[in-house]
């Protein structure tokens, strides 16, 4: 009896054990392949290049200034928008059949495929509203992939505060404005942290909706600079330059035909990766930091 | 109704009833949803003294007490009938027009389990006055002290005040949630079973502070301890089923309770 129990466990160890080694083996043959392909590849001359038709001298520096200027406008943009609404959500919305109708839409948005948001940013923002294929257009539609996620993951975060959290600061007259910035807000912190890198971590390797808005594929020129020699210093001219990102570098390599292209989008992955790795960590070291602060 | 039938002025000749009032409610009733929890509770809560409110579990008796600083405001559904008034003044803070802040920024709350925000000892006491918009740091820093002082518990942080308050032993917690009350010099201190979650000891160290309280405050006191009623509060009330069943002095109501009901639940026949 007991051996047929234990046997049981011992199959379903094995089993969950074979699952995972599947799961990291997966993942540990893509990431080295991309190692063996592109990390020789990588080096300044390539991360300070314009794309160029040899592959030796192409590099991915318009790419590399294009993802992290959408990723700065998109954590701008949709971070406060979806903190905010969430907090709405949360804390100040009745319950009605219109906010069950949002909530069920706001979740069902984070299911939507991603290239239906660069229809939309098409139509809403390139010609609609004559923005263009800029930085700008490209931000807003990330800010708006990404709105769902931050909402849904922030209003987890903050319904995991205990409720006699809130009623100690409700009694001692806190009013709820007081009660989500003093308290909700910075212990839920490490929670919404969270999603939002969760989020970015997504929108930085999105494709199919900056394809839809007609981002360029080959670029040899950086936006303009954000500060100016003449007052007042500060230009938001870069909003609206043309961009590529990193995804679509890469994508543009990979179409080509020979050897070099191929190890260049390797090497583009690679920086990719990093890149959303070091995202990652960044959350993870914040993470660490502020749950040594609270606790209960 | 006619208040004339309200319990409390029923019989006046052979029952005691405190003469200097701090609140006291009439004919209140509280509802959630559809489920009435309370009916018709008068009672009046002596200044300067400590009310008890006994009962057995959900005879309505932390319903009651959260009907005092209106915190069923936070949950919808929920309705308030009847008046509380609150003296001087005689405002009853169930009244439309009366915001339920301006009622907590009166009274304070202590909860049953010891609830400290997840910050230093420092801010935990601070924060209401931070909220009443206190922000010279000698003043905060001398209410602070003052605050843990008379919660008893001074001596065992002062070296500590900036260490995190759930570093602190249960007890000890419970002791900074009153200081954390007593901060904003609350004109009557709602206590919701404080020590149930407390051992006997840090339980005794709390019915002492209470006893030194009452000089300064009114205290209103829910326990399911019946003993504990007994030996801190100076008026009871016992409630059953949502109802106002008996209130008197507490030597009185323990030694020679009016009502059957009474007298089988603190012999311990029920609840």
């Amino acid at each position: 009896m007991i051996r047929r129990r234990k046997l049981a466990e011992a199959l379903f160890k094995a089993l969950g054990l074979f699952s995972l080694a599947l799961a990291i083996g997966t993942l540990a043959l893509l990431f080295g392949a991309l190692i063996s392909e592109g990390a020789g590849r990588i080096d300044w001359q390539f991360l300070t290049s314009f794309p160029s038709r040899r592959a030796t001298q192409a590099g991915i520096l318009p790419a590399l200034v294009g993802s992290s200027l959408i990723m700065l406008v998109t954590a701008v943009v949709g971070i406060p928008l979806g903190v905010a609404a969430a907090i709405y959500l949360e804390e100040y919305a009745r319950r009605t059949w219109l906010t069950e109708l949002i909530e069920v839409t706001v979740t069902n948005l984070a299911g939507v495929p991603s290239i239906i948001f660069g229809l939309l940013a098409l139509g809403l923002f390139v010609y609609m509203l004559g923005l263009g294929t800029s930085i700008l257009t490209a931000s807003l539609t990330l800010a708006l992939l990404i709105l769902p996620v931050v909402i849904v993951t922030t209003r987890e975060a903050i319904r995991a505060i205990p409720v006699h959290i809130r009623e100690a600061a409700v009694a001692l007259g806190a009013t709820k404005w007081q009660t989500v910035f003093h308290h909700v807000l910075p212990y839920s912190a490490t929670g919404i942290l969270t999603g939002i890198i969760l989020a970015l971590s997504r929108a930085i390797g999105e494709t199919a909706p900056i394809v839809t808005i007609g981002a360029l594929t080959f670029i040899a020129f950086l936006p303009p600079a954000p500060v100016t020699t003449q007052p007042p210093f500060i230009s938001f001219e870069w909003l609206m330059s043309p961009f590529t990102v990193m995804p679509i570098q890469m994508f543009a390599w990979v179409s080509r035909p020979g050897e070099d292209f191929a190890g260049n989008a390797a090497a583009a992955g690679l920086v990719l990766v990093c890149m959303t790795l070091a995202m990652n960590g960044l959350a993870i070291y914040v993470r660490y930091r502020m749950r040594k602060r609270v606790s209960w | 109704m006619d208040v004339m039938e309200l319990p409390h002025l029923e019989s006046p000749e052979d029952r005691v009833w405190p003469k200097l009032l701090k609140a006291e409610t009439r004919a209140l009733s509280f509802s959630y949803g559809n489920r009435l929890a309370l009916k018709n509770v008068s009672v009046p809560i002596a200044e300067y003294k400590i009310t008890a409110l006994i009962g057995p579990s959900g005879c309505g008796k932390s319903t009651f007490l959260r009907c005092f600083n209106r915190m069923h405001d936070l949950y919808p559904g929920t309705r308030y009938e009847g008046e509380i008034l609150l003296h001087p003044g005689s405002r009853n803070i169930l009244a439309r027009d009366v915001d339920p802040i301006e009622v907590r920024m009166r009274l304070a709350m202590v909860f049953q389990k010891p609830n400290p925000f997840p910050k230093s000892v420092y801010e935990n006491v601070a924060y209401g006055l931070k909220v009443r918009g206190l922000t010279d740091r000698r003043a905060l820093e001398e209410k602070v002290e003052q605050a843990l002082r008379s919660a008893a518990l001074w001596e065992e942080v002062k070296d500590r005040l900036s260490a995190q308050a759930t570093s602190l032993s249960g007890g000890q917690q419970q002791r900074l949630c009153m200081a954390r009350a007593l901060a904003t010099d609350p004109e009557l201190l709602l206590l919701d079973e404080p020590t149930s979650a407390l051992d006997p000891i840090a339980t005794a160290n709390i019915e002492e502070l209470l006893l030194d309280l009452k000089q300064r405050v009114t205290i209103l006191i829910v326990t399911h301890n019946m003993q504990q009623a007994a030996r801190v509060s100076d008026w009871t009330a016992f409630m059953y089923l949502g109802e106002l069943v008996e209130f008197g002095l507490t030597k009185q109501l323990f030694t020679n309770p009016s009502k059957k009901q009474t007298e089988d639940y603190i012999t311990g026949r029920f609840g």
